[in-house]
C-alpha cells in the first residue's frame, strides 16, 4: 500500500525533463491542468442525457484544454458517442451543460458552433466531387472564391490528396475518404476537431499508418483533437490524455500513461490493456496484504523454479498451463496457489522462448514491487 | 462445379458451367423474344399502321402509305387542344404527388417509428390491391353533386369535370410516387444531414444542398410513373370526368366508336412523343442514373 501511494506520487510527467517528446506531451496536458486561468476548450458539466428508459450518459464533468488530443476510450454502449454528439450540437443534454471556449453553447445548434466533426462513415456527400466536398463548409461561409481555392489547394495538400480534387468519393479507397473527411472539416479551422472513431473502417496496417498520420497532422494545425474509439491500442498511440468510459460515467481521467500505468478501478485496468486481478482474498493469502491489485502482464517475469529472484520483490510459485506465442510477444498462463491465475507476457527478442518453460513446468513469478497497483472494486 | 451450384452433375449442366455464353444466352432468349417480338413488335406495327387508311364505305384497313392521318392532327384544332390539357394534366398530377409524397416519404423515412414506419408503407401500398375501376368509382361517389363531399361543403364540390379528372388520377397514382421517394429518402443517410449542419449550413441550406439533390432522381423515377400513367388514361376520366376528354378517350373513340384504327395510331404517336420527351429531359437533368 506504501508502495502504491510511493509510486503513485512519483508520475512520470513531475520528474520528466522538458524537450524530450513524450515528457513535454504530459508537462503541457498537466500545465493545462494545473493553471486554473487557462479557459478550457470544452468544458461539460453534469452532462446527462436519456433515451427513453436508457441513461446513455449519467453525469460526465471533462474539462478538454486548447492543443490536446483527447480521447474518449469505452465499450460499445458506454456513452462516449453521445458525449460526442453532445458536444457537435447533434444531441441536447437532457441536463447538464456544455461550455465551448468558456461559452455556454448547450442550446446552441451545431451549425453554430465553432467545432467540426469527421464521422465514423466518413459522411462524404455523394453527389459532390472531393474538392466540393472539401469547399462545402466555406461556400456556406460565404468565403471569397479566392480564398476558397486557396484553402482548398492547402487542404488537400495537407492530406496529400492534391490531384484528387475531380473525383467522387465513390472512385476513392477506405482511406482517401477517410482523409477527404479530415480535409472537410479542417479547411473551416474550427478550434475544435471531434473524430467518431474515425479510423474503425479501416484494415490493421492503412489504420496503423493513418494514426501517425492524425498525429502529425493535429501537430501542425495546433487545434484541440477530441476522439472517441474502442480500441485502446489506438487511444494509447494518439492521445496526450484520455477518459475512460463505462455506462455512461467516466471510470478515469488522466494523462495515457498515467492511465495505463495507474489504472484506478478494475474496469480500466481490464479494459485499457490487459491485467492480472489479484482478489482480495488471493492477496491476503498470497501476498500477505489487503485490498484488490492489478498487475501489467508484461512486468511478470517468469522463471523456472530454483532460479535466482530479484531479492525483495513479491514471488509467487506456479505451474505453466499453457504457452501462447504470438509473434512479438509469448504469452504464459500460469495457475498459482489459492486459485489465482497469472500470465506473463515476454517479448520473444532472442526469438524462440526459454525452452525449458511448457506445459506443466514449476515456474516462479515476480514483478517489480512498484508494479503491483491497488484498484478499487 | 455443377455439384457446387446444387444441380445434378449431369452431362449438359457441366456443359453449361463451363460455357458462360451460352448459360446467358439460354437464360435470357425466351424474355428477349417476348421483349422483342410482343412488345417492340406491336408497337412497330402500331407506328406503321398510323400512316394507313380506312375504307369510308366498308370500313376495311387500306393499307397504302398516306399522311393525311398526320396532316389531320395539326390541322384540327381539336386535337392540340385536347393534346395540351392532356399534358397539362399529366403535369398537374405529377406536381400534385410530388408536393404529398415528399413529406410523406421524408416522414415515413426519418421520423416514423420502425413500427409506424411498416404500418404507412403497408397504409401506402394497401389501396394497390383494390381495382382501378372501384378507386375510380368511390371518387365518382365522394364527388357526387349530393354525395359526401357535397354534404360535408355545403355543395362547395368541384363536381364531374378536369378538376375531378385531377384529382382522383393524383389519388391512384400517389403510391407509385411515395413508394420510390421513400427509397430516395432511406438512401440519404442521417449523417449526411449531419455532416451539413455541422460545416455551418442551416436547416434551409441542408435541404436545397444535400437532401433535395439526392432524393431528386427518386422523385423524377416517381414523376416518370405518374406522368406515363396519366397520358394512358381514360377510364378515370369517363368515371369523374364528366364531359373532359384526354387523348386517350379520343384514342378510344377512334378505334371502337368510329372504326379508325390508323387514326387511332396516329393520336397515340402524341403521348408516346410526350413520353419519350419527358425521358429525355429527366435524363439531362442526370436523374435517371441511379436509380
Amino acid at each position: 500500500m506504501t508502495e502504491f501511494r510511493t509510486s503513485r506520487r512519483a508520475k512520470p510527467s513531475e520528474s520528466a525533463p522538458d524537450g524530450v517528446d513524450r515528457a513535454s506531451r504530459f508537462s503541457m496536458a498537466h500545465a493545462a491542468e494545473k493553471t486554473s486561468d487557462a479557459t478550457p476548450q470544452i468544458s461539460l458539466r453534469g452532462l446527462r442525457k436519456t433515451f427513453g428508459a436508457v441513461t446513455a450518459v449519467d453525469g460526465v464533468d471533462l474539462d478538454v484544454y486548447d492543443g490536446e488530443f483527447f480521447a474518449m476510450l469505452g465499450p460499445s454502449g458506454s456513452g462516449k458517442t453521445t458525449v460526442l454528439r453532445i458536444i457537435a450540437g447533434f444531441e441536447t443534454p437532457t441536463s447538464g451543460s456544455v461550455f465551448l471556449d468558456g461559452a455556454d453553447a448547450t442550446g446552441l445548434p451545431s451549425y453554430r458552433r465553432d467545432v467540426n466533426t469527421v464521422f465514423q462513415d466518413y459522411a462524404l456527400f455523394p453527389h459532390m466531387t472531393v474538392a466540393k466536398n472539401i469547399e462545402y463548409g466555406l461556400v456556406v461561409d460565404k468565403v471569397p472564391k479566392s480564398e476558397r481555392v486557396r484553402r482548398l489547394g492547402e487542404a488537400l495538400e495537407m492530406v496529400r490528396l492534391g490531384g484528387f480534387g475531380d473525383r467522387r468519393p465513390t472512385q476513392l479507397s477506405g482511406g482517401q475518404r477517410q482523409r477527404v473527411a479530415l480535409a472537410r472539416a479542417l479547411v473551416k479551422r474550427p478550434k475544435v476537431l471531434l473524430l467518431d472513431e474515425p479510423l474503425g473502417a479501416l484494415d490493421l496496417k492503412l489504420r496503423e499508418q493513418m494514426q501517425l498520420e492524425l498525429k502529425a497532422i493535429q501537430r501542425d494545425v495546433g487545434i484541440t483533437f477530441v476522439f472517441v474509439t474502442h480500441d485502446q491500442d489506438e487511444a494509447l498511440t494518439l492521445c496526450d490524455r484520455l477518459a475512460v468510459f463505462n455506462d455512461g460515467r467516466i471510470e478515469q481521467l488522466g494523462p495515457a500513461q498515467e492511465v495505463y500505468e495507474f489504472p484506478a478501478t478494475a474496469f480500466v485496468a481490464g479494459f485499457v490493456g490487459s491485467s492480472n486481478f489479484i482478489g482480495p482474498h488471493v492477496a491476503r493469502e498470497v501476498l500477505g496484504i489487503a485490498g484488490s491489485f492489478a498487475v501489467r502482464p508484461e512486468k511478470v517475469a517468469i522463471m523456472p523454479r530454483g532460479k535466482t529472484v530479484v531479492i525483495g520483490a513479491p514471488r509467487v510459485d506456479g505451474v505453466v498451463r499453457d504457452v501462447v506465442y504470438a509473434g512479438a510477444v509469448t504469452r504464459i498462463i500460469v495457475d498459482g496457489p489459492a486459485g489465482l491465475t497469472l500470465s506473463s507476457t515476454v517479448l520473444n527478442t532472442a526469438g524462440e522462448l526459454d525452452v525449458s518453460i511448457r506445459r506443466g513446468t514449476q515456474v516462479t513469478l515476480s514483478w517489480p514491487a512498484a508494479a503491483l497497483r491497488r484498484i478499487s472494486d | 462445379m455443377a455439384a457446387d451450384q446444387g444441380l445434378a452433375p449431369t452431362r449438359s449442366s457441366s456443359y453449361l458451367s463451363t460455357r458462360p455464353k451460352a448459360r446467358l444466352a439460354l437464360l435470357l432468349s425466351v424474355p428477349l423474344l417476348w421483349l422483342v417480338v410482343m412488345y417492340l413488335g406491336s408497337i412497330v406495327v402500331m407506328l406503321v399502321s398510323a400512316f394507313w387508311t380506312v375504307d369510308s364505305f366498308t370500313g376495311a384497313v387500306v393499307q397504302t402509305f398516306t399522311l393525311d392521318n398526320i396532316v389531320r392532327l395539326f390541322t384540327d384544332p381539336l386535337y392540340g387542344t385536347v393534346a395540351l390539357r392532356t399534358i397539362l394534366v399529366a403535369v398537374g398530377v405529377t406536381l400534385i404527388d410530388v408536393v404529398i409524397a415528399v413529406p410523406m416519404a421524408l416522414f415515413i423515412s426519418k421520423v416514423a417509428s420502425p413500427r409506424a414506419r411498416v404500418a404507412l408503407l403497408v397504409a401506402v401500398t394497401t389501396p394497390l390491391w383494390a381495382s382501378y375501376l372501384v378507386k375510380a368509382y368511390a371518387w365518382r361517389i365522394l364527388l357526387a353533386p349530393n354525395g359526401p363531399l357535397a354534404f360535408v361543403t355545403g355543395g362547395n364540390t368541384p363536381g364531374y369535370g378536369l378538376p375531378a379528372t385531377v384529382i382522383t388520377l393524383a389519388y391512384l397514382w400517389l403510391p407509385y410516387m411515395i413508394i420510390p421517394v421513400y427509397a430516395g429518402f432511406d438512401r440519404v443517410s442521417d449523417s449526411l444531414v449531419e455532416a451539413s449542419f455541422d460545416l455551418g449550413a442551416g436547416a434551409w441550406r441542408t435541404v436545397r444542398s444535400i437532401t433535395l439533390p439526392l432524393v431528386f432522381p427518386a422523385i423524377a423515377a416517381g414523376s416518370i410513373f405518374t406522368f406515363s400513367l396519366t397520358l394512358g388514361d381514360y377510364i378515370a376520366v369517363g368515371i369523374v370526368g364528366g364531359k373532359t376528354q384526354l387523348l386517350a378517350n379520343l384514342i378510344y373513340g377512334q378505334l371502337v366508336t368510329a372504326n379508325n384504327q390508323p387514326f387511332a395510331a396516329a393520336l397515340s404517336l402524341i403521348p408516346l412523343a410526350a413520353i419519350i420527351l419527358y425521358l429525355f429531359a429527366m435524363r439531362r437533368t442526370g436523374a435517371l442514373e441511379n436509380v
